[in-house]
């Protein structure tokens, strides 16, 4: 197998990386350098060279959550130079190519950092928060077994246009991540839009905003305070319109007398 | 490539050592009686019931969570069920399932364009090179309709049309519109949908999460699976679990080939150590390459990406006609450029299935007429149809795919032809199944893409979605119950002797991969592998390549054993030890998978013999000695495995040879 024959084009980064043994251990950013980097490589290609490297020196390697390296299964959760996923807008981690950086640039790796989601090891952390928000209400009351025909609701395209684009979040976390009070309106706003919008949804909307929204705040995650941060480094572009859909769910449920 | 000589009959029976004949195989499927479509209305009516008050007290262990796992277990907690769900990740979200990006077909016949179950079931079959169960396939293609229903009413937001119904679209290998999608996430939004559903039933108490913990190995009393011991991802502890029976949904084993378009963390371990159990392994060699996927840019290449394959209703592949012409695409005058496809398949051209198109690029790369750094990648060119439609047309069709395609290659297709090669894609080989599901051990079920069971040797297009939902939903809740109401299932302890014993075996093994403490990653010996699999049982196999491919696996597993370095300790998150673990069991399965392609002397589906193809090239199925399934009975790393034979009986589809001249 023959790769690349131009001439040398790899480059040398230097890395501080957030090193933390376990949860009950404090960290340190620690400096590494990372020789050998092609611009082809994603971000996450040019971490596995360093663990290689890392690895045959008998060390530990920087442990990071990743899988489908394709930017939809959500594991990949880096804070690059103080932004979430990195400086590419719209897109994960794995997704983000070193030809994005120069040769002899300095980059700051961080885990997410929020209460909600406590630090496991490096840059690994536990988002297990969010799967009890879902398990809160996140979700339409139907057994298998029942389900009418899939055509006798009709429902507008726009509608569940609007639908998926709420419903296109991949739990990643990168909202709670960039937010300075660590909330994660975006996230359950997303959900308790998508199901508000459907048809499917409006059995149990006002139960299901009630009761998200207060896992939510029990995880220990913080409020909302409208800026936007979210937003800004979602890789899925989900909007804060989503958050202000779920205030006024949140809002319909509590005043009229709704109980979960 | 022996592409001048046609090939004449083989013996099937092959003399070598290399497995042993079963004398008589104790395969059975448990097909029901009946005609085909009151099948499986037979079998649900014969099956053995649990009274609702009574379902609680039977524990369930279903591993994996993407579509088949989740299904499962939201719809045996739906029942009442004592559900423990356990999966690698931090969250069940995460599983394979979600990258899939097609769609999903049902025999809804929304469209009036001449769909029935009876197509579906005829199109898989025929798809599959007729390699697949006919009652497994009809009961799937029935189950197809109430799939859809299932996820609409769960809150999927499938593509709609304006006036609010449902949208479909078509797909290879059909000509019918019977593929439902929700955008390019339809496997995203098909598993959020049993997520959410799993998720009702945690918090009702029904299901227990597990997360961060692999199955490590399974635990058999008195010939029945009872159990499984698991390394917890985290703490490192070995923790062990008994139940009334398992579900093994843990998907199928690409990444054994290093380089696939699978999730880096997909592997066979689980489905493997049940195998070792005594599980046979059905059809390893099935195996699927997908035409369009972004080229391997270098050695650091962790996975491989798909382009969607819809692309090529409006790209063209082509090649230079010189073997070596390094010259940019722009510079290749159009009289130099051999649209190979258009060429060789005149009515089909650029849209031949899956493994035609596949095999096709492989045999002009070996030519060298490959483009790119690499030499491995045929051009997608866009020119034509951006000229003839306009860019906006093209955009608005594939908008962000090319824009994927831009930030993965730093290449603009709108100006400069798409770089593509064929990658590792799906297995339709997996653990052998009955009728119902349950594998050779009793009491072990296997679902979704881990079982053998219903795409034969090749798998159609947004079929794979299907399959995991039909298992999960519809069809294990069913089976599952007969088994436990019908069989004698003492209570048995995780303390009890062989769970300690299966614990102690994990526990040794991990102690031998930290042990070895040598100087090669668990990485480069991976991509070793992954590259004699590519080579020799990759796209097109010959007796001479894979008998070379089983010599250099077992140096390579030798070479594993004395060399890799496994850095840190046992008990706290190790992702080397992880990774480690499941590379050793790559190197155990490749050999079965190479003796599964090396004793299959024919060609069918996604299985390409060299010795067998018409004078044309193309495949050819040997339907008098291969009308079987091949199932593996594990006897020792290294020593020869049994071969078991599952006839398969066409009543019904009629075997014909494929054609797409």
């Amino acid at each position: 197998m023959v790769f690349d024959d131009r001439p040398n084009r790899t480059m040398t980064l230097h890395l501080l990386v957030w090193r933390q043994p376990n949860g009950q251990t404090h960290g340190k950013m620690v400096p590494y350098t990372a020789e050998g980097i092609s611009p082809d490589m994603s971000f996450l290609e040019m971490l596995d060279v360093v663990n290689e490297g890392l690895i045959r020196k008998g060390e530990e390697p920087i442990a990071f959550d990743s899988d489908c390296r394709e930017g939809i299964c959500g594991s990949c959760a880096l804070v690059v130079n103080g932004r979430a996923h990195g400086p590419d807008g719209g897109t994960t981690v794995c997704q983000l190519h070193m030809r994005r950086f120069q040769n002899g640039d300095t980059i700051a790796i961080e885990p997410w950092r929020a209460r909600a989601f406590p630090v496991i090891k490096d840059l690994v952390v536990d988002r297990s928060a969010f799967d009890r928000i879902i398990a809160a209400g996140g979700y339409t009351s139907i057994s298998v077994g029942g389900a009418p025909d899939a055509n006798t609701t009709l429902i507008p395209k726009d509608t569940v246009e609007a639908a998926m684009d709420a419903a296109a979040c991949i739990a990643c976390g990168a909202c709670v991540a960039q937010c300075k009070n660590a909330s994660a309106a975006l996230f359950t706003g997303a959900k308790i839009s998508q199901l508000a919008l459907l048809p499917q949804g409006a059995a149990e909307r006002r139960r299901r905003a009630l009761r998200m929204v207060r896992q939510m705040d029990a995880e220990g995650f913080g409020s909302c305070s409208w800026e936007g941060q979210c937003e800004a480094v979602c890789p899925k572009g989900i909007k804060i319109t989503n958050i202000a859909k779920m205030v006024r769910e949140y809002n319909r449920a509590a005043t009229t007398g709704e109980t979960s | 490539m022996g592409l001048e000589y046609a090939t004449e009959t083989k013996p099937h029976v092959m003399a070598p050592a290399l497995w042993e004949e079963a004398p008589d195989s104790r395969l059975e499927a448990r097909l029901p009686s009946g005609p085909l479509e009151q099948k499986w209305d037979r079998r649900k009516f014969d099956n053995r019931l649990i009274a609702p008050a009574n379902r609680r007290r039977h524990t369930v262990i279903v591993v994996g969570t993407g579509l088949a796992g989740a299904s499962a277990a939201a719809a045996l907690g739906e029942q009442g069920y004592n559900v423990l769900a356990f999966f690698i990740h931090d969250s069940p979200r995460r599983a394979h399932s979600i990258a899939a990006q097609g769609g999903i077909n049902a025999a809804k016949n929304y469209r009036n364009d001449g769909d029935s179950v009876y197509r579906l079931f005829y199109d898989t079959i025929k798809g599959g090179d007729y390699r697949a169960r006919e009652a497994n396939v009809y009961r799937l293609a029935q189950l197809s309709v109430n799939i859809i229903d299932q996820c609409v009413a769960q809150g999927v937001p499938f593509a709609r049309e304006y006036g609010g119904m449902l949208e479909t679209r078509s797909f290879g290998g059909a000509q019918v519109e019977r593929t439902f999608y929700a955008r390019g996430q339809t496997g995203q939004q098909l598993l959020l949908g049993a997520y959410q559903s799993m998720m009702r039933q945690v918090q009702l108490g029904t299901v227990t999460l597990h997360p961060r913990r692999e199955m490590l190995d399974l635990v058999v009393v008195d010939g029945q699976a009872r159990g499984i011991v698991v390394r917890n991802l985290l703490s490192g502890q070995i923790e062990r679990y008994a139940g009334h029976a398992v579900l093994l949904c843990t998907g199928g084993y690409g990444t054994a080939y290093y380089l696939s378009t699978n999730a880096i963390n997909s592997n066979v371990t689980a489905a493997w150590r049940a195998h070792k159990r005594g599980a046979f392994f059905a059809n390893p060699c099935f195996t699927q390459i997908h035409p369009t996927c972004i080229p391997v840019s270098g050695e650091h290449q962790s996975k491989l990406t798909l382009m969607s394959e819809s692309l090529r209703n409006n790209g063209r592949i082509w090649v230079p006609k010189k073997p070596g012409d390094r010259r940019p695409p722009d510079e290749i005058p159009e009289g130099e450029r051999d649209y190979y496809l258009e060429r060789k398949y005149p009515s089909f051209g650029n849209l031949v299935p899956r493994d035609v198109a596949s095999r096709n690029a492989k045999e002009v790369c070996d030519e060298g007429r490959g483009v790119g750094e690499s030499g491995l990648a045929v051009y997608l060119d866009f020119k034509d149809d951006i000229s003839r439609l306009g860019k906006d047309v093209i955009r608005a069709r594939y908008g962000n795919l090319f824009e994927m395609y831009e930030r993965i290659t730093g290449e603009d297709p709108y100006s400069t032809p798409m770089r593509i090669y064929p990658a590792i894609h799906y297995t339709m080989g997996g653990l052998w199944v009955d009728y119902n599901l349950m594998s050779t051990i009793p009491g072990l079920f296997v679902l979704g893409e881990a079982n053998f069971s219903d795409h034969g040797a090749n798998r159609l297009g947004a079929s794979a979605l299907m399959q995991g939902l039909a298992d999960g939903y519809f069809i294990a809740p069913y089976t599952v119950a007969d088994y436990l109401a019908s069989a004698r299932l003492p209570e048995v302890s995780p303390d009890a002797e062989p769970f300690r014993a299966a614990a102690a075996v994990v526990q040794a093994r991990i102690d031998q991969l930290l042990g070895v403490r040598g100087d090669r990653t668990a990485h480069e010996i991976h991509r070793e592998l992954g590259r004699v699999l590519w080579d020799h049982v990759g796209m097109s196999r010959s007796d001479a390549g894979l008998r070379r491919a089983l010599t250099e696996i077992s140096q390579l597993r030798q070479e594993f054993w004395e060399r890799v370095i496994v850095p840190g300790s046992p008990d706290n998150q190790n992702q080397t030890l992880e990774y480690a673990g499941r590379v050793a069991d790559y190197l155990e399965f490749a050999e079965v998978l190479t003796l599964d392609a090396l004793h299959r002397r024919e060609s069918c589906g996604g299985h390409f013999r060299e010795e067998s193809q018409t004078p044309e090239g193309e495949a050819l199925r040997d339907d008098d000695h291969f009308t079987y399934v091949a199932a593996w009975e594990f006897t020792g790393v290294g020593a020869p495995p049994v071969l078991h034979r599952e006839a398969l009986e066409f009543e019904y589809a009629h075997p014909t040879q494929r054609s797409y001249k």
